[in-house]
């Protein structure tokens, strides 16, 4: 195995590590926004929370649920670990005047990676102990459809998004996203070495769109449900 | 005194080919135990250490630079000539040779321009299999331009960057050996004097730069691949830390210097714009084959100009003089260098010269802007096409051919070429001059070699554009890692040297003493100062043109100036930190020197040619007037101090295969 | 022109280092390079050490120069060398920040002079075409495509000054090593040896201390040469497709 350790911690390896776990993670956020639009349905959390019950109790979704928090997991533990040695790499000494210029991608975006995926970690593990957790530790009322009982989730989805604090907290944590995302979707291709004069200019605008749309899709549901929901 | 060239018997196509079959070999494992001194990493030095350490010799290779990727060769333009006629035009070897000898006004070895020709092919193929990315054809096969003073089309080239990607070859390849073991490299480290024990070059005295320790390091001979002298004019293209140390320590402890009044001054350079000027910017002079020379024909205009009342395109074509396609109508504009240079001095001489300074002629590319946009409309099947579309079409023709040689010209200069023509003047760019070799490149100092423009060899009196690639690379992968044989194959019972002798010692005690010396004057002057007087002397009396009268001023200016540097010098810094200023002085120190014994030269040869143009000699027409049946020789000085005159010792030239003619690009 | 200049003095490795700043009368028409001599020039008369930094060739190419100025390696100017740099982009009163590069891999030594050498051992590592003098077939005998043989140009222009690992917020080096790989890849002489050389290249760089590209492309951006991180992206893929493909043997 050691061609494979030699690769896992050479400085592309790592990269590949990054651009792999991130791809992964795009897709999830398609299947998790479909997912959460249910909310918007006018039926009082039904589709919702049978949604919830679906993803809970899906063997195959199960599965990919633990890959999914290893990605989640691998992702932020490797970023930081890059983050920590490129920040010894450029050295004590800082420059004075700082002006980092791109080509291509957003220079803020792309130098703040680290900070960007750090705050999304912290709003994950929030959001996680908010919906997640609870959820897990049965804290939760029950609702029944059709002689189904299944977790009221969209109850404490609600009664979060009634509070204007937690809804500024999510539509902001969505800002970063969107900005982690807009250098991230091409960054993971190129890691990829998925450069190609005619394609790449079709992926950077995927990945635009896709960077605006997703978290503007997520935000939208705390929004809507604060101010029309109530 | 004269001296024998070492050249081989034979037919001139058969001397090397024979002489190589029949060459002593050092055999493989002697060859482990033999340790070659190179210094230099430019195209000569890097492509000879590559190939001796491929070979099997232990090498230790020099560089003042922090990599061996920096040396000057990086900034050689144009191309690589070789004779290989992949256009079907007439090349030949001979003619390369035909072509050497003659562009060299008849003042080069035949033996050696021969060789040089011959071995032209195998350095496209060698840079080819390197990686060098040579332009190519649609058809994928190399493509070719045509250069100064040759008829045919057999220049190389890798866009204006061929000096770089040939140099980038040989560092690879060098940097392949240095990973193999077989070449030790020593970045930083400058080479401060030769060691010599009973006779022969056995060691160097080199100076961590860094540090500023001074190290002995012996071997069984030791190369020279140091480079040329141009900075003696301090405005030159050469890069600013280019100097003659090496050479001129080599020439104080014995060494010939051989033909040093043979500078070339390039005709296209980037005009001198004010006395804080560092150094001066070729252009390179592939713009020749579709930029035309001119100057306006009325000193009126030219006057007009140089005040900014008019500019070049208020002249109409009628009244500009294009001096090269009048006077030189089967060459125009792509009459050698040393012709084109002299002709724009008379120009500007004459009061037609169209910069501020009245220093400077026309580059024009809008003929060719024309020429390309038309014909690039009728191969985009474009009618009828309009002046506007012409232009663009033209322009993209032009900037994929010179883009980004037109890039660099309006960084420096602020002005656009596409619109306004280019304003050049000559400018300092290659010394033909250099140590004495001999056939093997072997100076008179036995284990003493000298290869690339640090030798005299190949060039005469004038060098033919991309030639200057050519003779580096051939000599530092074709030629020296066969002639080093002949006196190797002596040496395989001579054991490794140490380095702790008594030689050794007394070499390092003067460098150490030399340094103090610079460092203690203490004086009001700094470097910088003393080497631009002594480039105003040598430019203003022994530059494009030259006279007794004013050689000989030169001489007594220079001689004061040795004096008052010895006096005033101001050195800052300490002796063992990194001190740019310290290294300034001892090369400055060496360039005055070798300014006087250029001097020296020019004064000695009462003849014109190539590059060496005395005004005393002169055809009726102004051209160059060779006296061949007194000054067809080499001279080879010998240096015997400062207060005494150089010995001048001859090598007589003989010419069996050309017949001795005077120049004609008419 | 009037300028005030904050320079970076640094006498040794060791010592720490502070700015300092100086005044300097220039002339539009000047060079960056020649601005600095003419300080240079003036603390030299005031007999006090002038400001180290390389240079050499002074027409972009040699890659000896590389100043950080104002923040920009090579300064303002777009695919220009620090010594192609000309005073007419500055006005009169203008203040300007000199600072040598920052990286780990590039340790100061003096001033605004930096140490290279990690650059040296990553070609040493593998970033050429293994072939002797003298073993090279006809320079015709492999027809190379103009396109392929455009792109390889377009990689083998990097004059290694380093700008690229000067520019990047994690001073990866992947832009210079991307750029050999690219270009003796893209080549048919050099695709022989294409994933070995990717192989040791990448490690020896990882060795070096550079940091880990995080594709910002301030590196391209800076870039004297303009050289593409397209490169990057294929060094990528040989490193990968070497990785999963039959095993390399690197030294």
């Amino acid at each position: 195995m050691s061609w494979f350790s030699n690769f896992l911690t050479s400085s592309i390896g790592r990269k590949v590590i990054m651009s792999l776990t991130g791809l992964f993670l795009i897709t999830f956020l398609v299947i998790h926004l479909i997912g959460n639009l249910q909310l918007l349905n006018p039926d009082d959390g039904m589709s919702f929370n049978i949604y919830a019950y679906f993803m809970t109790h899906n063997p195959l979704i199960k599965t990919v649920s633990y890959l999914l928090y290893a990605s989640i997991l691998i992702h932020a533990v490797q970023g930081w670990m890059l983050w920590s040695k490129n920040r010894k790499a450029r050295g004590g000494q800082r420059y004075a005047v700082k002006n980092t210029r791109a080509v291509g991608t957003n220079s803020f975006a792309a130098s703040n990676m680290g900070w960007l995926g750090t705050i999304i970690f912290i709003f994950l593990v929030i959001h996680m102990y908010q919906f997640w957790l609870q959820m897990k530790l049965g804290n939760t009322p029950m609702v029944t459809y059709d002689g189904n009982e299944v977790k009221d989730l969209y109850t404490i989805v609600a009664d979060a998004y009634s509070n204007i604090g937690y809804v500024i907290f999510y539509v902001v944590s969505m800002v970063v996203v969107a900005y982690h995302l807009l250098h991230g979707f091409q960054s993971a291709f190129q890691t990829l070495g998925l450069n190609h004069r005619k394609y790449t200019p079709f992926i950077k605008g995927v990945g635009l769109v896709y960077s605006i749309l997703i978290p503007l899709g997520f935000a939208i549901i705390p929004l809507y449900m604060y101010f029309m929901m109530q | 005194m004269s001296l024998d060239g070492k050249v081989p018997s034979g037919s001139l196509a058969e001397k090397w080919t024979r002489y190589r079959g029949t060459m002593n070999l050092v055999a493989p494992n002697n060859k482990r135990r033999i340790e070659v001194i190179v210094v230099g990493t430019g195209l000569a030095g890097a492509s000879a250490a590559a190939t001796l350490g491929e070979l099997g010799y232990k090498v230790k290779c020099f560089t003042f630079h922090d990599s061996p990727r920096r040396a000057h060769s990086i900034a050689a333009q144009g191309g690589i000539n070789a004779a290989k006629n992949y256009q079907n035009d007439g090349d030949s070897v001979y003619r390369l040779f035909y072509d050497t000898i003659k562009g060299g006004d008849y003042r080069s070895r035949e033996a050696n321009v021969h060789r040089l020709a011959e071995v032209s092919r195998n350095i496209i193929d060698q840079a080819v299999a390197q990686g060098v990315p040579f332009a190519r054809e649609y058809g994928g096969l190399l493509a070719n331009r045509s250069f100064g003073g040759v008829q045919v089309s057999r220049t190389f080239y890798a866009r204006g960057q061929t000096g770089q990607q040939l140099l980038l070859g040989a560092y690879q390849s060098l940097s392949r050996q240095i990973s193999l073991g077989n070449v030790e490299m020593y970045n930083r480290h400058e080479m401060m004097d030769v060691v010599m024990i009973d006779g022969k070059a056995r060691g160097i005295i080199a100076r961590n730069l860094l540090t500023g320790e001074l190290q002995r390091h012996a071997g069984h001979c030791v190369v020279l691949a140091t480079g040329g002298y141009g900075n003696v004019f301090y405005l030159s293209t050469n890069a600013m830390m280019s100097n003659t140390t090496a050479a001129w320590r080599a020439t104080r402890k014995g060494a010939y210097m051989a033909n040093p009044c043979f500078t070339q001054i390039h005709p296209t350079c980037i005009p001198q714009s004010g006395d804080y000027q560092s150094k001066l910017t070729l252009m390179s002079e592939s713009l020749r084959n579709d930029g035309r020379v001119w100057v306006p024909r009325s000193k009126e205009d030219a006057k007009a100009i140089q005040e900014g009342r008019k500019t070049a395109n208020d002249i109409p074509d009628a009244d500009r003089y294009y001096y090269l396609e009048e006077r030189y109508p089967a060459f125009g504009n792509l009459v050698p260098r040393d012709v084109a240079s002299r002709a724009a001095k008379v120009a500007c001489d004459d009061g037609l010269g169209v910069a501020p300074t009245g220093l400077a002629v026309y580059l024009d590319f809008a003929s060719a802007i024309e020429r390309y946009g038309k014909s690039a409309a009728n191969s985009k099947g474009i009618h009828n096409p309009d002046a506007a579309m012409i232009t663009k079409l033209g322009e993209a023709v032009v900037e994929e051919k010179y883009g980004n040689l037109f890039e660099m010209y309006e960084k420096i200069t602020g002005e656009n070429p596409y619109k306004m023509p280019m304003k050049i003047y000559p400018a300092v760019h290659y010394t033909m001059g250099g140590l004495w070799v001999d056939y093997n490149l072997e100076t008179n100092i036995p284990g003493l070699f000298a290869i690339g423009e640090c030798n005299f060899s190949d060039h005469g009196a004038n060098r033919l554009g991309a030639s200057a690639l050519m003779q580096g690379l051939a000599d530092g992968y074709f030629v020296l890692p066969y002639t080093i044989g002949q006196f190797l194959s002596h040496e395989i019972r001579t054991p490794m040297f140490d380095s702790n002798t008594a030689e050794f010692e007394a070499a390092e005690k003067a460098v150490q003493e030399r340094l103090e010396g610079f460092m203690n004057v203490k004086g009001s002057q700094s470097v910088e100062s003393f080497h631009r007087r002594l480039g105003k002397i040598m430019w203003e009396y022994c530059g494009m043109a030259r006279n007794a009268e004013g050689l000989q001023k030169a001489r007594t200016m220079i001689k004061e100036l040795r004096e008052e540097f010895y006096k005033d010098v101001f050195v800052p810094g300490g002796m063992n930190d990194y001190n740019p200023e310290l290294e300034k002085a001892h090369r400055v120190a060496d360039f005055i020197e070798l300014g006087e014994l250029m001097v020296v030269d020019a004064l000695d040869r009462n003849e014109s040619c190539g590059g060496h143009f005395r005004e005393e000699y002169k055809t009726e027409e102004g051209e160059a007037l060779r006296d061949d049946a007194n000054y067809t020789y080499v001279s080879a000085w010998e240096y015997t101090g400062w207060d005494t005159d150089p010995v001048l010792h001859k090598e007589e030239l003989t010419f069996e295969n050309v017949e001795l003619k005077t120049r004609s690009y008419k | 022109m009037k300028l005030t200049l904050k320079i970076w003095r640094q006498k040794s490795p060791k010592d720490k280092g502070r700015f300092e700043t100086y005044q300097v009368e220039a002339n539009p028409h000047m060079s960056f390079l020649e601005m600095l001599d003419v300080l240079n020039e003036e603390l030299i008369s005031k007999k006090e050490e002038p400001v180290a930094f390389e240079h050499d060739c002074r027409e972009g190419i040699c890659g000896t120069c590389g100043l950080v100025i104002d923040g920009q390696p090579h300064g303002p100017s777009q695919g220009t060398t620090t010594c192609q740099l000309h005073m007419r982009h500055y006005k009169d009163g203008d203040t300007i920040v000199i600072e040598p590069y920052r990286g780990s891999a590039f340790p100061v030594f003096k001033d605004l002079a930096v140490d290279r050498s990690a650059f040296d051992r990553i070609i040493q590592a593998g970033g050429y075409i293994s072939v002797n003098t003298g073993q090279a077939q006809d320079g015709n005998a492999i027809p190379i495509e103009k396109e392929q043989s455009a792109r390889a140009f377009d990689a083998a222009a990097c004059i290694g000054c380093g700008a690229c690992v000067a520019a990047c917020p994690n001073a990866s080096a992947m832009l210079f090593v991307s750029a050999k790989a690219s270009h003796l890849a893209l080549l048919p002489q050099g695709e022989v040896e294409s994933k070995r050389r990717a192989q040791a290249m990448v490690k020896q760089m990882d060795l070096e201390g550079f940091g880990m590209c995080s594709n910002v492309t301030a590196c391209e951006a800076e870039c004297p040469k303009e050289i593409s991180v397209e490169n990057i992206a294929r060094l990528n893929r040989e490193f990968l497709s070497s990785t999963l493909g039959t095993e390399v043997k690197v030294g």
